[in-house]
């Protein structure tokens, strides 16, 4: 029984691990309608960046703001170079249009800090947390805890700037309608460069805690993958739905891979997220917490 | 001046209806047909062919089938390698386990297998759209890859986890050398090109347009979505699989699972959007280009620096050019290369007037 908390735990943690990387896709999905596939790279950009400049000698605390910084730049850019050129177009040009994006921060990332496997040490060691190992004889990694922690703390934060600040209103706003929102005197193209910016920290968080557990490298591009299917079992519009859907993705495919991936040879993780995702579009296509689809001809 | 239609009428609608209604058109197709299925084979170096010809017309057909699934059907798809590994492993263990089936039926049904396994999941396109859908193609994508690994059957239970095509046998003919398999190769690129091509031209075509530009009138006016989407989703992965099963046995000789991963499907992709959404003719530029690029880079770093550069380095600059291309194109020409070629026959045509 203990073994099974022990998985479920630490599914659930992973899970809000995977939501710190779609956090980033709904923000920019609740501000401008746009699917940002290159959040992913996004991550991996952010985070080999910050180790990049740690390793030019920066401390911590100057790598993280010089790095924040860049990533506010790269916002800026995104918005003037990509997305301004692209204002109007259908949704699936933008996902296109991203999807390039993702292989130009993939490859920018590449060029400047090489290809080699980083380690970064956040402090908080990949260990059983003891208290409740003695406690309770349950192993649960503290590094888990802290990136659950975080997670759970951005979400907050952010839901509540969504929801209370001037500047969340009128995110949403341009959301709805960018003309309207233009009339009424919100300022468009600022806003955009506010949630590029901010989806781009976001990515650095996620960046670093996946950066600690599993080494900086490529392959962090296809566990932000795995964002996909956590934003469609949340809903895409939704910031609390990133945090269940995060929850269910990592539990289940934790579990399934303890329990089912014996016997067909494992690798379920892989895949699961995916169909998981598939499943939910059959049921309820805007997911757990999104609004209702409404097409009109 | 050069390309003028004036003086050739169609005379019966069997005439208008055409693929190629222009004198100069048809002429043009057959010195296109006459290089490539005598001058390339003839005159072509082995390398040319087995490197550069090959792989180019494969891919081409593979991104033919995105295209119709993309560009004409609107349905955007991320999982096309999937289904090319799908033909892939279909064709290699047809020939491997039914005796005496002759190559090209063994293609043609791994071509169905394929098929089958797109309407699969192509069912979910019924109720999504847009990005929700490029997220279920996804999970075919790796469904796919990861049930071909995992179980051995598959791989006639090979230890190290890869697959050795057969020879090619047709009518008792062994294809081997580079130019027999090219001459295999085109002939059934060909046919399928000219069955798309004539496909997008006919009722066919113009439902998957009518759902793609707005799948609610299109039910109004008497389109069975259902049958179309899912349509649309089996011709195109029937080309994939046709696609995967040539990548095996003419191209690549020996393939494991990974080789049909994500990034070979963003390839196809780019292809498509590069050459041009909804064209035939896309396709064929698109591939050529995406597969010309790295070798005309490589070429350039020779030229530059006297020297290679470092692989990784190379294929890091490769993405950012591919990314910026696809941004540029999408921005400044989001019809692709195909759009190119009209802009030039049209100037050719007023040529030497502006307009």
């Amino acid at each position: 029984m203990n073994f099974f908390f022990e998985v479920l735990v630490g599914g659930l943690l992973s899970g809000l691990m995977y939501s710190l990387v779609a956090l980033g896709f709904v923000l920019i999905y609740k501000a401008s309608a746009v699917f940002n596939f290159a959040q992913g790279a996004m991550v991996f950009f952010a985070v080999l960046s910050f180790v990049g400049f740690m390793e030019l000698g920066l401390n911590f605390w100057v790598a993280l703001p010089v790095t924040i910084a860049l990533m506010i730049c790269v916002g800026i850019l995104t918005e003037r170079l990509v997305l301004r050129p692209l204002v109007g177009q259908s949704e699936d040009t933008l996902l296109m249009a991203t999807i390039g994006l993702a292989f130009v921060f993939e490859g920018l990332a590449q060029l400047a800090w090489g290809v080699k496997v980083r380690r970064l040490d956040l402090g908080i060691a990949d260990q059983p947390m003891e208290w409740l190992a003695d406690k309770a004889d349950i192993l649960v990694s503290q590094l888990d805890v802290a990136a659950g922690l975080v997670s759970g703390l951005m979400v907050a934060v952010l839901s509540l700037i969504f929801s209370k600040t001037k500047v969340g209103r009128g995110l949403r706003a341009v959301a709805d309608d960018n003309a309207a929102a233009l009339s009424i005197g919100i300022p468009l193209r600022q806003i955009l460069v506010v949630v590029w910016a901010t989806a781009g920290v976001v990515a650095l968080v996620a960046g670093m805690m996946w950066g600690a557990r599993s080494g900086v490298q490529f392959a962090l591009v296809s566990v932000a993958l795995k964002a996909m299917p956590v934003l469609i079992i949340g809903g895409f519009t939704s910031v609390p739905g990133v945090i269940v859907g995060g929850l269910i993705v990592g539990a289940a495919e934790k579990m399934a891979e303890v329990y089912l991936g014996p016997y067909v040879g494992g690798g379920i993780e892989g895949w699961l997220p995916y169909m998981l995702a598939v499943l939910f579009l059959l049921v309820r296509p805007e997911g757990l917490f999104g609004e209702k689809i409404i097409r009109r001809v | 001046m050069f390309y003028r239609e004036a003086g050739q009428y169609a005379s019966s609608y069997a005439q208008d209806r055409q693929l190629l209604t222009l004198r100069q058109d048809k002429l043009g197709m057959l010195i296109l047909m006459a290089i490539g299925f005598v001058a390339t084979p003839l005159w072509a170096s082995d390398y040319w062919i087995s490197a550069i010809m090959i792989p180019w017309l494969i891919l081409a057909l593979v991104a033919l089938g995105q295209n119709i699934l993309m560009g004409y059907a609107g349905q955007l798809s991320l999982g096309s390698a999937g289904f090319m590994a799908a033909g892939a492993f279909a064709c290699y263990n047809l020939i491997l386990r039914v005796p005496g089936i002759p190559f090209v039926v063994a293609v043609i049904l791994s071509g169905l297998i394929a098929a089958v396994i797109g309407i699969l999941f192509g069912l979910p396109s019924l109720r999504i759209r847009g990005l929700y859908l490029a997220v279920a193609t996804l999970a075919s994508q790796f469904f796919i890859v990861w049930g071909l690994d995992k179980f051995g059957w598959f791989k006639n239970y090979d230890t190290s986890g890869i697959i050795n095509a057969q020879a090619i046998v047709i009518f008792g003919y062994t294809m081997g050398s580079p130019a027999q398999k090219y001459l295999v190769v085109l002939t059934i690129v060909a046919v399928m090109a000219l069955m798309a091509a004539n496909m997008a031209q006919g009722s066919i075509g113009r439902g998957w347009m009518a759902v793609r530009d707005m799948d609610v009138a299109a039910e109004a006016m008497g389109l069975s979505l259902l049958k179309t989407k899912l349509r649309a989703f089996a011709i195109s992965s029937f080309y994939c699989g046709v696609g995967g099963a040539l990548f095996l046995f003419a191209y690549l000789q020996t393939v494991e699972p990974a080789t049909f991963n994500i990034e070979l499907s963003f390839r196809i992709l780019f292809m498509v959007i590069i050459g041009g959404l909804g064209t035939i003719l896309g396709p064929f530029l698109g591939s050529a280009f995406i597969l010309l690029l790295p070798i005309f880079l490589n070429i350039m770093f020779h030229a530059i620096l006297g020297r290679a550069v470092d692989a990784t380095i190379a294929s890091a600059l490769e993405q950012v050019i591919f990314g910026v291309l696809i941004i540029v194109f999408l921005i400044f020409e989001p019809l692709g290369l195909a759009r190119l070629w009209q802009v030039t026959k049209e100037r050719l045509r007023l040529w030497p007037f502006k307009y």
